[in-house]
């Protein structure tokens, strides 16, 4: 049973599972932690960071978060080293686990698995990636990014540019906004084009979209968020249709100078160079400080999963 | 087709269970999916009759024999307009369209080999998100399967 100065715990494993609200909540937790990342909040706390894969960009983002909030960590990055690789089941890991812990953060390879995860044990879990399925705090980085570099999440334009096809996060970050009145462009070849399943959503969902082949400079001069992804050749079965598209979704510093000046351009890294190093200097970059709110957005997930309530002063 | 006929097609049975509306193409299915090779009861199987609403139907026919509703359910998944009539002492006793239930357990297998339920000791999960034609959406990797990708464990 929760105290008074506790909410009931609660698993994130998919952006899918959170309502509005609470998408507006944790983004209020999240500015809240920007102002005060170091705190004694999860004191006498122990997480576990569970990585079934290596992701070393995430965990150490999860494990900052905890650390910035007083908490302490146990969990592996390896799982050669443990008995998952001795033919364990997940359940039977997550259940001995979860006998020492207050929360699991966890990464796996396959799909599903941290729905299965949160549904074997009573401490929360959330969800720091599984497989090309969901990767909710990588969504609410970017929308606290666009948030907070936009001062709003309705009345604006996104345009997704790249692999909008295998792109795990741009998928999740339209079901996101899908809340909101954002109008989307979604620029890529036709190999990678927005898949039926996400555009038949948009149509159901009533939200405006356009689709372009060309990444022109009337679509940058519209736009408010520039969402780039990485053009990754393995993706091609057509080679020769790789060679000629590799280079069209590419930015440079030049082609923002029509964009308006609130445009933020925004990448959920790592890059390669589907953004030149000349961007980097504009201002409209904003891809290292979206990287950076992630470590805010966790510690917001974590605090919200806990069911800790955080000082009044943000209500 | 005339009353005679009608007649013909559904011969008299004194005790057992008639499956009828079954599309003709998960005719056979269905038989799979019963063990009807199994029972060593009689057995008529009807294949392409005439149907004012499917147009070409199937038809079986078991004796003395009741299935479960869980049997019942799978065929629900393949063949969502069959109808079940439970026959007692050649009288049609009860009447019901077959079920698919809301959420479909351990019976279908996810089409995604990544997918948590392929490669964990647990059963499979699926939400009923369509009911005609039949889409399933997997619990756990939300992946969608209908028409040809829904395999029967």
């Amino acid at each position: 049973m929760p105290s008074a100065n506790e909410n009931p715990t609660r698993s994130i494993v998919s952006i899918a599972d959170l309502s509005k609200d609470e998408i507006l909540s944790l983004l209020k937790l999240a500015a809240y932690f920007e102002e005060h990342p170091n705190s004694r909040l999860l004191d006498g706390k122990v997480v576990a960071t569970l990585f079934f894969e290596p992701s070393t960009r995430t965990r150490l983002s999860f494990e900052t978060a905890v650390n910035r909030l007083g908490g302490r960590i146990i969990g592996f990055s390896d799982p050669a080293a443990t008995s998952t690789s001795k033919g364990e089941t997940l359940k039977d890991t997550i259940k001995m686990v979860a006998n020492y812990v207050d929360l699991i953060v966890m990464r796996h390879y396959l799909e599903g698995a941290a729905r299965y995860a949160s549904e074997v044990t009573e401490v929360p879990v959330i969800n720091a990636g599984d497989g090309a399925h969901q990767h909710p705090s990588q969504t609410m980085l970017d929308l606290y990014s666009i948030f907070k570099t936009q001062g709003r999440l309705d009345d604006i334009t996104v345009t997704m540019v790249g692999d909008l096809k295998y792109g795990r996060t741009v998928h999740s970050l339209l079901m996101a906004l899908s809340h909101f009145r954002v109008k989307f462009n979604f620029v890529a070849c036709d190999e990678l084009r927005m898949p039926e399943e996400f555009r038949t959503f948009c149509d159901r969902n009533g939200i405006e979209y356009r689709e372009s082949t060309d990444f022109s400079p009337e679509i940058i001069a519209s736009t408010d968020i520039l969402y780039m992804t990485r053009v990754q050749r393995e993706r091609f079965t057509d080679l020769m249709e790789y060679e000629r598209v590799k280079d069209l979704y590419n930015l440079d510093a030049r082609m923002l100078d029509v964009a308006p000046d609130n445009l933020r351009v925004l990448h959920p890294l790592p890059r390669v160079n589907e953004i030149d190093q000349d961007v980097d200097d504009s201002p409209k970059a904003y891809y290292f400080q979206q990287a950076k709110n992630g470590l805010f957005a966790r510690q917001a997930m974590i605090c919200t999963a806990l069911g800790i309530k955080v000082p009044a002063d943000i209500h | 087709m005339s009353e005679k006929s009608k007649e013909l097609a559904v011969a008299a049975l004194r005790d057992g269970t008639v499956i009828d509306r079954i599309p003709s193409d998960a005719l056979f299915k269905a038989v799979d999916l019963l063990g009807i090779a199994d029972l060593g009861v009689s057995v008529t199987i009807g294949y392409n009759l005439q149907s004012n609403r499917l147009g070409k139907k199937g038809i079986i026919k078991v004796a003395d024999t009741f299935f479960s509703p869980e049997t019942l359910s799978r065929i629900a998944i393949i063949a969502p307009t069959a109808v079940v009539n439970t026959i007692r002492d050649y009288e049609v006793v009860d009447k019901q369209p077959v079920a698919l239930p809301g959420e479909i357990v351990g019976l279908v297998c996810c089409d995604n080999p990544k997918c948590v339920s392929r490669n964990e000791p647990i059963p499979s999960r699926f939400e009923v998100v369509d009911r005609n034609p039949v889409t399933l959406r997997c619990h756990y990797c939300e992946h969608e399967l209908s028409g040809d990708s829904i395999v029967l464990k």
